[in-house]
């Protein structure tokens, strides 16, 4: 089957990454020797054009059947190299690739004992190159689809850029409505801008949009497949209201008889709603919702004599009878634009969170200072008689971020803005107040974002350099214990106000989608994006894609970006139409298969299923591999007790003898 | 030189200082004296001024609570540095006649206050203790304290103890007059070096206990306990608090509270216990149990319990300060929440809260109590 090899060799210089360290010359005059070389050349930069010139010529001219380039890491440049063989007629896999530098000049000071090692490397591959056999690359087509998980801003901007690109998105939200977080916050920083007045029109266009199918208080519950062919399950749960018939007019909201009793999640608590509910006046789709644990008629059977929403209901739209609806659908890619949770400051107990009424959270201050919050926009804490609008106020940052006690050691890269930001907006509420903000370090490193904070300064917000270390209550004040670090001194600081500038965290559900989608967690637990710099936007799930906070803390600026971002790569797959499959696959020889299935629980990306096949006349059971699955790991080849299972390009028959020629004793 | 001073850098971690704050910023003692341990860490890094550092009086002003430890964001232990530095002033012999008495009293006796060590268990006469034999298995190796041991002022926490014990049955064995300090004080006056004192009571109690057949090793003290808990590695048995086994046994009904006691009790946290090592739940179980108790609390309790100021060897050391005292503060706000018993799990918040009781003459409203003394009462 393969014919006699003849092997051609090229020596990268990698300018003086690797001649520095390795003597190419010694190297390439080594590897000319070697059994089946027919070429052996070194050059200054081989994945330059003329050094790729170099093999496509003599692949021509000499009649190469084989190619080693010894180089760098083949994490580098062998899809460089493979474009070149094929474009001299030669199957692409027949290259081999030498790495000379990470695994050899970069790691190794001594001239000497690094030539030898560089020979070594360069006779394994040698010795596999010619082993090598060759494989083709198959297409699959593209299902025109995206599915987005999680409708705040990165899933808004993320499903508006791919519809208007004329394709299909189904755009999946937990909650009642779209806007996530974005849609709870008052103004934005640095140019506060109205919250709602730049993100509801975007979301009218969602439920509007030909080409989005919007799927709020529903949830993905299965995806299988593979890039390009993802298979989707959704749950729409039961809203217990006709959404067709519900023109949220809201009189079933005043009717219900726990009206104003439950606290509602988009104040964060502090607002009060029915059990039957919008979840904020612009929500999209404005239609109700009932809230099957608080129901009186769904959790005790009985709502009086009769439910008083069904009685209100002009349009009878209450169902109570609806059920939870599966739906299913294919897509070509997916983006993952589930978010954050604040941080729980009930985790820093030293604060008081949770025990004291006038310690806030900044996300409970964003609804203060809303117009549509609980307090139509005033800053007055309390209730009743003993409401009051507080005077001295301090903010306090960084709680739960740049914090080892808590496990969360990064910045969150928003509070020191929007403390700036809900600064400047408590005091043009309450000018006579005095505002403090205790810092650490303040990073204003956004445009706009120093100018702001200038602003904020000059606006009379004092910034005091000590992050607090607790508050305690002293009659009807907080005392604020903390160091101006500025001036050594210890401060026992008295407020009517504590503001905690919360940090972002993973949400706390974000291993349903690492389950769902095969995701991994950075350090910091949130999602893992494939490469930090190049690839901030892909996962190591072909085909998944990351928008917003789900990959980290940002910004509304930088989520939009994102979401773009990964719009266009989800774009860029589903206009190709076509994804290529790895061709380095596994693949079993069913002959010697015994069907323990041992590989199937290896594989992580669930590429192996067993079968039933017919084996002379007997069922037998054996793996078998979809190849459009396999990502090439291996994991599978190095388990299989019987040898069945064999990685193309890896096989044991190839990389033994590679192993062999490195001296290695068997 | 340079590489000791550069190890003291890479010791307690110090390039990893942001200069936040938190640490002074929740430092207690701060309110009286002019400790900056943030100041402190900051220029530790400075290797030519370790020495002066080291000379300042108010390194002793330290009450090793670990406040600024548990606070600090990056995971530097500030109240390690000033150890350290106490450190430097113990090897150059520079300290205070009653420091040095204390700690020498420990080489000679194995106890911190120049008694005699055959009279450690003194406090057993007249009472029927079960005492453990090496070899042999016990339930429960009750290590008693020092200062328990010692001090009639609080000889009442152990003698409780007994009874208690004797009364719920439990399989437990003190170990007498064999018993030595467990260095957790020694080691906050800075005695640390690695031939020290410190480390030879840690070796010799180690052998001492793996000598028993324990299943746990009970300290009484809140300092017994963290130190036996975190920094002695080779323990065979189980550490734990006597009030978790108070609290299993009451969980458990092994033991009957009868007598009513109609007080309004507050507890106080200890710094070692809480803080520390996090055991805040059982001592409050402990008095929920008993009759007629009505139990109240200070609004800063649990994590952010205000020292007492009575470990970090202030014990031997008199503070400058003529300020209020942390645990006068202390016992005023139990006063003003109406509470008649100050109780506590520790014998120096027994001492310090006893005199500032006095200190702001409130002896006609309230007294304080360890938990196993109210606990004695209550099992009559
Ligand atoms: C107090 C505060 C003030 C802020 N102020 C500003 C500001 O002024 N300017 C600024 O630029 N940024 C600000 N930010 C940051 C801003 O909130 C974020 O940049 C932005 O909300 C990120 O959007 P997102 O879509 O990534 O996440 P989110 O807003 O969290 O949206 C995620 C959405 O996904 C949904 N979801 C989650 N999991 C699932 C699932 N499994 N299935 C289906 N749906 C799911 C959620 O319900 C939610 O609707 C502020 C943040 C805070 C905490
Ligand atoms: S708390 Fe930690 S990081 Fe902050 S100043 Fe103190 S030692 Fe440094
Ligand atoms: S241990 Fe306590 S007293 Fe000592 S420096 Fe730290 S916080 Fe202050």
């Amino acid at each position: 089957m393969n014919s006699k090899p003849k092997i051609g060799v090229y020596v990268c210089h990698c300018g003086i990454n690797i001649s520095k360290t390795v003597d190419v010359d010694a190297v390439t005059e080594y590897a000319s020797q070697l059994p089946g070389v027919k070429v052996a050349r070194n050059y200054s930069y081989m994945c330059s054009d003329p050094g790729q010139l170099l093999i496509k010529e003599d692949i021509k001219k000499q009649g190469l059947n084989r190619v080693v380039v010894a180089s760098c890491s083949p994490r580098m440049h062998e899809l460089t190299f493979r474009k070149a063989l094929a474009e001299a007629g030669l199957n692409p896999y027949y290259l081999e690739m030498a790495n000379l530098r990470e695994q050899c000049s970069w790691v190794h000071a001594d001239r000497e004992e690094a030539t030898a090692k560089a020979k070594k490397i360069v006779a394994s591959a040698v010795a596999k190159v010619r082993l090598l056999e060759p494989l083709e690359e198959k297409e699959v087509e593209v299902e025109p689809a995206t599915l987005i998980i999680g409708g705040g801003i990165a899933g808004i901007q993320a499903a508006l850029d791919i519809a208007n690109a004329g394709y299909k998105v189904f755009l999946v939200e937990k909650t009642p409505s779209l806007g996530g977080k974005m849609s709870k916050l008052d103004k934005t920083f640095p140019t506060l801008d109205c919250s709602a007045c730049i993100l509801t029109p975007k979301m009218v266009d969602v439920a509007s949009h030909p080409n989005i199918e919007l799927m709020t208080y529903s949830q993905v519950e299965e995806v299988t497949g593979y890039v390009g062919n993802f298979q989707v399950k959704v749950r729409k749960k039961a809203r217990f209201v006709d959404v067709d018939k519900c023109t949220g007019c809201g009189i079933c909201g005043e009717e219900c008889r726990l009206a104003g009793r439950i606290p509602n999640e988009f104040d964060e608590g502090m607002g009060k709603r029915g059990a039957i509910y919008l979840p904020f006046p612009q929500a999209v789709p404005a239609k109700y919702t009932i809230d099957p644990e608080r129901c009186l008629f769904l959790t005790r059977g009985k709502c009086g004599k009769s439910p008083k929403c069904v009685d209100a209901c002009p349009a009878g739209a209450i169902d109570f009878e609806q059920k939870d609806e599966i739906v299913e659908f294919k897509v070509g890619a997916i983006i993952v634009a589930t978010g954050y949770d604040v941080f729980d400051a009930t985790r820093k107990p030293e604060y008081g969170y949770g025990q004291y009424k006038n310690v806030l959270t900044a996300l409970e201050l964003e609804r203060l200072v809303s117009a549509s919050g609980p307090t139509g926009g005033q800053v007055v804490l309390g209730e009743g008689e003993s409401a009051f609008v507080p005077k001295e106020i301090a903010f306090i940052q960084c709680v739960g971020s740049r914090d080892k006690s808590v496990g969360n050691e990064y910045c969150s890269r928003v509070c020191c803005m929007y403390t700036a930001k809900l600064a400047h907006l408590v005091k043009e509420k309450i000018p006579e107040a005095n505002v403090r903000v205790y810092y650490m370090d303040v990073r204003a490193f956004g445009k706009g974002f120093e100018e702001f904070y200038d602003r904020v300064r000059r606006e009379g917000v004092r910034y005091i350099r000590g992050n607090p270390s607790e508050a305690f209550k002293r009659g009807d004040k907080l005392v604020i214990k903390a160091e101006d670090t500025l001036t050594a001194k210890t401060l026992e600081d008295e407020v009517d106000l504590v503001v905690l500038s919360v940090g972002l965290e993973p949400r706390k559900d974000a291993r349903e989608i690492i389950d769902l989608l095969r995701l991994s967690q950075s350090a910091d637990k949130f999602y893992l994006e494939a490469h930090p710099k190049l690839a901030p936007v892909d996962t190591a799930t072909d085909g998944v894609y990351l928008a917003g906070c789900a990959q980290g803390p940002k910004d509304i600026p930088d989520t939009v970006a994102q979401a773009k971002g990964a719009a266009s790569s989800a774009l860029i797959l589903l206009s190709s139409g076509k994804v290529k499959v790895q061709a380095q696959v596994s693949s079993v020889d069913e002959a010697t298969c015994r069907g323990c299935g041992y590989c199937v629980e290896i594989c992580p990306y669930g590429a192996i299923e067993l079968v039933t096949v017919n084996r002379f006349g007997h069922k037998v059971t054996v793996a078998r591999v979809n190849e459009a699955l396999c990502k090439g790991c291996g994991a599978c080849a190095a388990g299989c007790l019987s040898g069945s299972i064999q990685q193309k390009s890896f096989k044991d028959s190839q990389i033994l003898p590679q192993i062999a020629a490195l001296g290695v004793k068997q | 030189m340079n590489t000791e001073l550069q190890s003291f850098i890479q010791k307690y971690d110090l390039l990893g200082c942001v200069q936040c704050g938190r640490c002074t910023g929740g430092c207690p003692v701060t309110v009286r004296t002019n400790l900056n341990v943030r100041r402190i860490v900051y220029d530790s890094i400075n290797e030519s001024m370790l020495e002066d550092l080291a000379k300042l009086p108010e390194i002793w002003d330290c009450t090793t609570c670990n406040t600024c430890a548990v606070r600090c964001p990056k995971g530097l232990k500030p109240v390690e540095v000033l150890i350290g530095l106490r450190n430097i002033m113990v090897e150059s012999g520079i300290i205070q006649p009653t420091v040095r008495d204390a700690l020498e009293s420990v080489f000679r006796e194995g106890n911190p206050w120049n008694k005699p060590k055959a009279r450690r268990s003194d406090w057993m006469e007249g009472l029927e203790v079960k005492i453990a034999e090496p070899g042999k298995k016990v339930e429960n190796l009750i290590f008693v304290c020092c200062t328990i041991a010692y001090d009639p002022k609080v000889q009442v926490i152990a003698k409780n103890l007994v009874k208690v014990l004797n009364k719920a049955g439990v399989d437990y064995g003190f170990i007498g007059d064999d018993e030595v300090c467990c260095g957790s004080e020694v080691y906050a006056m800075g005695e640390l070096g690695e031939e020290g004192l410190f480390e030879m009571l840690v070796e010799d109690n180690t052998e001492l206990f793996n000598s028993y057949e324990a299943e746990r090793i009970v300290a009484i003290s809140p300092h017994c306990y963290s130190v036996f808990k975190n920094q002695y590695p080779d323990l065979k048995a189980e550490v734990i608090h006597y009030t978790q086994l108070l609290k299993e046994l009451l969980a458990d009904n092994k033991l009957e509270l009868k007598k009513e006691l109609s007080q309004k009790i507050v507890f106080h946290d200890p710094c070692y216990l809480g803080k520390q090592n996090n055991i805040f739940d059982e001592p409050r179980y402990i008095l929920s149990q008993i009759p007629g108790v009505e139990l109240v609390e200070f609004d800063r309790s649990r994590e952010r319990s205000l020292c007492c100021e009575g470990g970090g060897g202030k014990m031997w050391v008199e503070s400058e300060s003529r300020k209020e005292r942390l645990a006068e503060i202390r016992v005023k706000d139990a006063d003003e929440l109406g509470a008649t018993l100050l109780a506590v799990a520790c014998p120096f918040c027994v001492l310090t809260f006893d005199d500032a009781i006095k200190a702001k003459g409130l002896e006609e409203k309230m007294r304080v109590a360890e938990i196993t003394e109210i606990l004695g009462e209550a099992v009559e």
